[in-house]
């Protein structure tokens, strides 16, 4: 892309593939969001877990109800947690910039949409808790 | 520059990233219980084998469980690339696969019930 | 008016003598109310007329003066003096080859604004006998933050995804095919389309979201790439699964 004009010899600086994140605050956030799938995809498979044995009979359930109570599945709970809760918090305020809405001449601001999203998110929190049998 | 396909699963992804934005915390927080000693109602096997025997439980159950491992899926494909991995194709056939075996394993379950 | 002595530690590249890149060291006496363009120009006025760098308008319209300042794509015109201490390290806009100095090789960004087709393409071929386009405020407002974008490069500096991936069609260019791609005057989607929503457009990015972070202009790239992907995979499932409808 660059012709042969005499002289010319641009110099490119490598971006290090693996530790760039390091680089800026920015970057280490962007991390730790993407991040979060670790935790939720194997949450996730933590509940396929459970429907296969829901559906093997009462003894394979129970059996897989009593190998959460181990205190290495507490703390796996509470990262999770964490890291659940990371990436709703980070869902919710991207929602606005990938789906404006205009009334009129304005937009709605972000606001708005994201604090719709965490109205809904703590309803239906509760809702899920109550109807669950939490408390 | 022809379009690429790659809607095909970004589109699942935006709906699992929306599904564990809004659910996931809360089913945390109920195993968490679980694990701490306190069974949810629900959690149960009598009530939640009858919740999933329902047409309304599979849906949501299947809906839940499967976006969620798509959603993840494919975000894990991105998070190697950004951590250096240039095997895109390897990494993108193990995720999606492991998201596919999860969803068909939950599917199989479902209609057991 | 207040003076302050001010060290720059500013990365030099000629292409003719250097093997690589070095940091060289300049004390300037610079006003309080300067910008590092202010004392740029100062050395190359006072101290050493050698050193090359881009500007014009020092008032962040131009677009022209994008430089690294202490690791952060910056306008030089917009980095005031008095928001640093200490040495303030000036290098070249990151993620671009350096042509010389503080000088960037910037024919990739050129070459791909030009391939989004940033220029109005009407429905229909409309005479000037058949008189103006008629657009509300409301339809302006639809596409008016994305035109606010002076080509200055800090997004594709601050962006991963273009570091990690050249061929990335990238932030600002993206973004000004969705500024036309949501004017109402305009039909050419389809054509930026094959551009924006190949590989290399639009899915190369994973919304770090660092391109709406450091752009002086408030264009907000990200937001217009995630809804050129929503809009994209909508076309793509209407596409493949009801071929009959039209677009």
């Amino acid at each position: 892309m660059v012709e042969k004009v005499s002289g010319r010899r641009p110099y490119f600086r490598e971006v290090p593939r693996t530790h760039w994140f390091l680089r800026h605050p920015r970057y280490l956030r962007y991390m730790a969001r993407e991040i979060t799938c670790i935790f939720i995809g194997a949450y996730t498979f933590i509940w396929v877990v459970g429907i296969v044995r829901l559906s093997q009979g009462e003894a394979a359930y129970q059996a897989f109800l009593q190998t959460l109570k181990t205190p290495s599945s507490i703390v796996f709970h509470i990262v999770a947690l964490v890291f659940a809760i990371y990436h709703s918090v980070t869902w919710f305020n991207l929602t606005p910039k990938a789906l404006p809405v205009q009334l009129g001449e304005e937009f709605l601001p972000d606001g708005v949409i994201a604090g719709a999203h965490y109205a809904a998110w703590a309803v239906l929190s509760v809702v899920i808790l109550f109807l669950a049998g939490a408390f | 520059m022809a379009k690429s396909n790659k809607p095909i699963v970004w589109g699942p992804f935006a709906a699992g990233g929306t599904v564990t934005a809004f659910v996931t915390p809360v089913l945390i927080v109920l195993t968490l219980l679980v694990s701490l000693g306190h069974l949810p109602d629900m959690l149960t096997y009598e009530k939640l084998s009858s919740f999933a025997a329902g047409w309304f439980g599979k849906l949501a159950i299947l809906v839940i469980v499967v976006f969620s491992l798509w959603g993840s899926a494919h975000r894990l494909r991105i998070t190697f690339f950004d951590f250096g991995v240039r095997s895109d194709t390897l990494v993108a056939t193990v995720v999606y696969l492991a998201a596919g075996l999860g969803s068909v394993a939950v599917l199989v379950s479902l209609l057991r019930l | 008016m207040s003076e302050r002595v001010v060290e720059l530690e500013v990365l030099r590249y000629n292409p003719e003598t250097d093997r690589e890149p070095h940091f060289q060291r300049y004390s300037v006496t610079c006003r309080e109310e300067w910008v590092v363009l202010d004392a740029l120009n100062h050395v190359k006025e006072h101290q050493d007329p050698t050193l090359s760098y881009r500007w014009s308008c020092h008032m962040a319209v131009c677009g022209s003066c994008g430089m690294m300042i202490n690791g952060e794509p910056k306008l030089a015109c917009k980095s005031f003096l008095r928001d640093y201490e200490g040495v303030i390290r000036v290098e070249p806009l990151a993620q671009f080859p350096i042509e010389r100095d503080l000088v960037t090789v910037i024919d990739d960004f050129v070459a791909k604004l030009k391939r989004v087709k940033p220029y109005l393409i009407p429905k229909h071929d409309q005479p000037v006998s058949e008189g103006e386009f008629l657009q509300t405020p409301a339809e302006l407002k639809r596409f008016k933050q994305y035109t606010l974008c002076i080509n200055c490069m800090l997004c594709y500096a601050a962006c991963p995804e273009y570091g990690l991936t050249q061929k990335f069609i990238g932030p600002a260019a993206i973004s000004l095919a969705h500024r036309y791609n949501r004017d109402s005057r305009d039909g050419g989607r389809d054509q930026r389309q094959e551009e924006i929503a190949a590989t290399e457009g639009v899915w190369e990015c994973s919304f770090v979201g660092a391109c709406s972070e450091v752009c002086p202009e408030h264009v907000d790239p990200a937001s217009a790439l995630q809804q050129v992907k929503i809009a994209s995979t909508v076309d793509w499932f209407k596409e493949h699964l009801m071929p009959w409808s039209k677009k």
